[in-house]
């Protein structure tokens, strides 16, 4: 009656090593779900990573896996989606590796609309390298590199992407387990390039030093702050101050690159 | 055949089982916290199912579990 | 049937020589004096049903490139100067993961911005040295639009028969110039392909060592399912902190190359039988040493000119052996010494060998190079 990851999970990689509580663990369910209710064949789909704790997923899960530099996960899943168009391409990673470092290559995914399928595990922190500061960390919070708080202010990555052009936006929370595969397997069955953030925890680098003192905490402070789309419609901007919007965003038709590109090639061919 | 109300009873009589991979459990307290039943308790730095007759099978621990630790199945 | 010739740009008999050798993939990002290599290519690669992109940067244009190979693509990036600085990280990542893949790398002065238009051969060490820790390196140094041609399509040949990226470097001024070329038929020249991997797929390992020490490659979407890390890896593809493994895999990665040195150096001797001096020299660079050669005999000095086709793995057994012929031996370049810097290690003092550098944009002349011939006689 529970899902069976075991058909998705690598023989002999659990235990994965992310820490107790890390909210990766429960995203990567999500992600497993996801692909197996669109029903994409492990042998034509390609999961891509950059560096960080969340780009470690790819180890775990039995596709075409490829765990990159830091930051340019995207740009890899570029190469393989625009070399091999009938490969599936989901790209996955952390808020550091794609707003950061990759924000070049995630905002030009946008652009494009090349049908990858990309996750961002948004624990507002480097989880890996200890917990320094990142473009999504809230001004004010504790980070190892921000020891009187922070003062830069944050982005909003599903803004972000759609003013760059991503055909489909979504959030979710790792509170929200149940919503995370219904997000990404709309994502995942949207032609063109799809974002989905889910807020991640990171206990270890982030609750520990802001005012989580647990992991339960953490997990009960994203549930506090989501408010669904439906029920932002009807909230002022004074009710919804600090509360973050989840569910599909944003959705919109338009030519997707690869297959544009697969037209062209056809044009140019017939003369 | 049996009716869907028969059939809703006959499931009802299947209990599920609820399990904890020791290996895999890091103790992170998820589903002592978010089982609706208190069917966990933490024992040293791994979850084990101490009520395992108040299990609903809501699925809950099996989805919030970040480590692939719980299942639950009849 | 008469082969077809043109009269063509250098970077744009490379564009062609990476179609014949079979790419079916570009990715790039503009710079000068590279472009042409990219504004061939997305004219001629959709032709053979093959992709272009322009990325958003020299990053992301080596990325795409690995990824795209991963597919079994041949797949080739075009730079310059600083994308060859960009694309450095990249450039190591397919070394650790033995991707095959192609980079030119058309050289202009340096360092960062340095002299857009003009040329230089100083990013010679950065092939070898450029992305950091311990990895192969194949770098070809052509001299002209011909030899561009066919050593692209020997790069990409390198590139797949070893599992590991290659460089080609031809100078500014190889890249810019015009001059004929004669087609290679199809057929003409050897194009090598990857070998595929024999076994099923549930037994597949990307770094099978028991396949030699260039493993067979599968490609993604073949219906072998494998893990690509840049993490140092186990024979299985998955992460691993074993240290005699990481050892072992480290020391496999260059030693599939260091004892294939032979069949990979190339180099072209000129006049060098009786020689007394000898210039050392690739690329335009080593067209003037030519011109040289021949006006220094003819005022009866023997010179004699040694070609660096294959620039690393440098040509050591070549020259030690050129070192024991003659008196002295020169080497002009466009860059402040790093040629003279590897001979004189290959040389190991048998031989006087001295340098003639120029860094300002202007290219080393024959009557610079006979100067220089002069001066050490
Ligand atoms: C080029 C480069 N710069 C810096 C690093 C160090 N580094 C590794 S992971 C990381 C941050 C990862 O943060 P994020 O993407 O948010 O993932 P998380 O660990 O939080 O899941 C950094 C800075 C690196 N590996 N490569
Ligand atoms: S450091 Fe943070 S992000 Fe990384 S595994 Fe631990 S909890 Fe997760
Ligand atoms: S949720 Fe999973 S890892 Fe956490 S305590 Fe329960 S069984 Fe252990
Ligand atoms: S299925 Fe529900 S009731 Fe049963 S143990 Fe899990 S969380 Fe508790
Ligand atoms: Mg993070």
């Amino acid at each position: 009656m529970g899902f069976d990851y075991g058909k998705y999970i690598r023989p002999g990689k659990l235990p994965h090593i992310w820490c107790p509580g890390c909210g990766h663990g429960i995203v990567m369910k999500g992600l497993i779900r996801a692909i197996d209710s669109v029903g994409f064949s492990k042998d034509m789909t390609s999961i891509v990573s950059g560096i960080g704790c969340a780009s470690r997923l790819p180890g775990y899960v039995d596709f075409c896996t490829l765990h990159t530099t830091h930051g340019r996960g995207v740009a890899f899943a570029t190469g393989i989606k625009m070399a091999k168009p009938e490969m599936n391409v989901i790209c996955v990673g952390g808020d550091g590796d794609g707003v950061a470092i990759g924000g070049n290559h995630f905002i030009h995914a946008c652009r494009r609309n090349i049908d990858i399928t990309y996750l961002i595990m948004n624990n507002n922190i480097y989880g890996m390298t200890g917990g320094q500061f990142s473009p999504t960390t809230p001004t004010g919070a504790k980070a190892s590199t921000t020891p009187y708080g922070n003062p830069d202010p944050p982005f909003d990555i599903a803004k972000l992407a759609i003013g760059a052009g991503a055909t489909f936006v979504a959030r979710g929370t790792a509170f929200h387990a149940a919503q995370i595969d219904k997000l990404l397997a709309e994502a995942m069955r949207h032609k063109g390039f799809s974002v989905v953030e889910i807020l991640d925890s990171c206990p270890t680098t982030y609750g520990r030093r802001n005012k989580y003192k647990s992991v339960i905490e953490m997990m009960n402070h994203l549930k506090d702050v989501a408010v669904p789309l439906s029920a932002a419609e009807k909230m002022t901007a004074e009710q919804l101050r600090g509360k973050v919007i989840t569910g599909v965003l944003y959705k919109e038709n338009k030519p997707e690159y690869a297959s544009e590109y697969r037209k062209l090639v056809e044009r140019v061919q017939a003369g | 055949m049996i009716s869907s109300f028969e059939r809703h009873g006959a499931m009802e009589k299947k209990k599920p089982v609820v399990l904890v991979n020791e290996r895999y459990c890091k103790g992170c307290h998820i589903c002592v916290e978010f089982c609706p039943t208190s069917v966990f308790e933490m024992r040293g730095f791994t979850a084990v199912v101490k009520n395992p007759e108040a299990c609903i099978a809501c699925m809950q621990c099996e989805l919030r579990c970040p480590d692939f630790a719980v299942t639950v199945s009849q | 049937m008469s082969k077809k010739v043109a009269f063509m740009q250098g970077n744009e008999a490379c564009a062609h020589g990476a179609i014949y050798a079979g790419c079916r993939f570009f990715a790039g990002y503009p710079i000068t004096p590279s472009t042409e290599v990219a504004e061939v290519l997305s004219a001629e690669l959709p032709k053979v049903g093959g992709s272009f992109i322009q990325m958003e940067d020299e990053i992301g244009a080596m990325a795409a490139v690995i990824g795209a190979s991963l597919t079994g693509v041949k797949a080739l990036t075009a730079t310059s100067g600083p994308g060859f600085s960009l694309k450095q990280e990249n450039i190591g990542y397919a070394c650790i993961t033995e991707v095959p893949c192609v980079i030119i790398n058309v050289m202009r002065g340096g360092p960062s911005t340095g002299m857009p238009t003009g040329p230089s051969q100083s990013d010679v060490m950065q092939a070898k040295w450029g992305t950091h820790g311990d990895h192969p390196a194949i770098c070809l140094v052509p001299a002209s639009v011909q030899e561009l041609f066919t050593e692209t399509v020997r790069a990409f040949n390198l590139s797949e028969k070893f599992r590991t990226p290659v460089t080609v470097m031809p100078d500014e001024i190889v890249g810019h110039m015009r001059e004929r070329i004669v087609f290679p038929e199809p057929g003409e020249l050897e194009v090598v392909n990857r070998p595929a991997p024999t076994v099923p797929p549930a037994d597949y390992r990307p770094y099978d060592t028991s396949f030699g020490d260039v493993p067979p490659l599968a490609a993604f979407g073949s219906g072998y399912r494998f893990h690509v890390t840049g993490l140092n890896k186990a024979e299985d593809g998955f992460p691993t902190t074993r240290a005699g493994i990481v050892q072992a895999e480290e020391e496999r990665q260059v030693r599939k190359i260091e004892k294939a040195t032979d069949e990979i150096v190339t180099w072209e001797e000129y006049l060098l039988d009786d020689a007394d001096i000898a210039i050392v020299a690739f690329g335009s660079t080593s067209r003037s040493a030519r011109f040289a050669v021949n006006e220094a005999r003819k005022h009866g000095i023997r010179a004699g000119l040694f070609r660096i086709i294959t620039y690393w793995p440098f040509p050591e057994k070549q020259i030690a052996d050129l070192a024991s012929r003659v008196k002295a031996i020169i080497t002009p370049e466009m860059n402040l010494g790093m040629t003279l810097h590897e001979v004189r290690r290959c040389v190991k003092g048998m031989t006087p060998v001295s340098g003639i550098f120029r860094v300002d944009g202007e290219p080393i002349g024959p009557a610079q190079i006979l100067a220089g011939i002069r001066e050490v006689m």
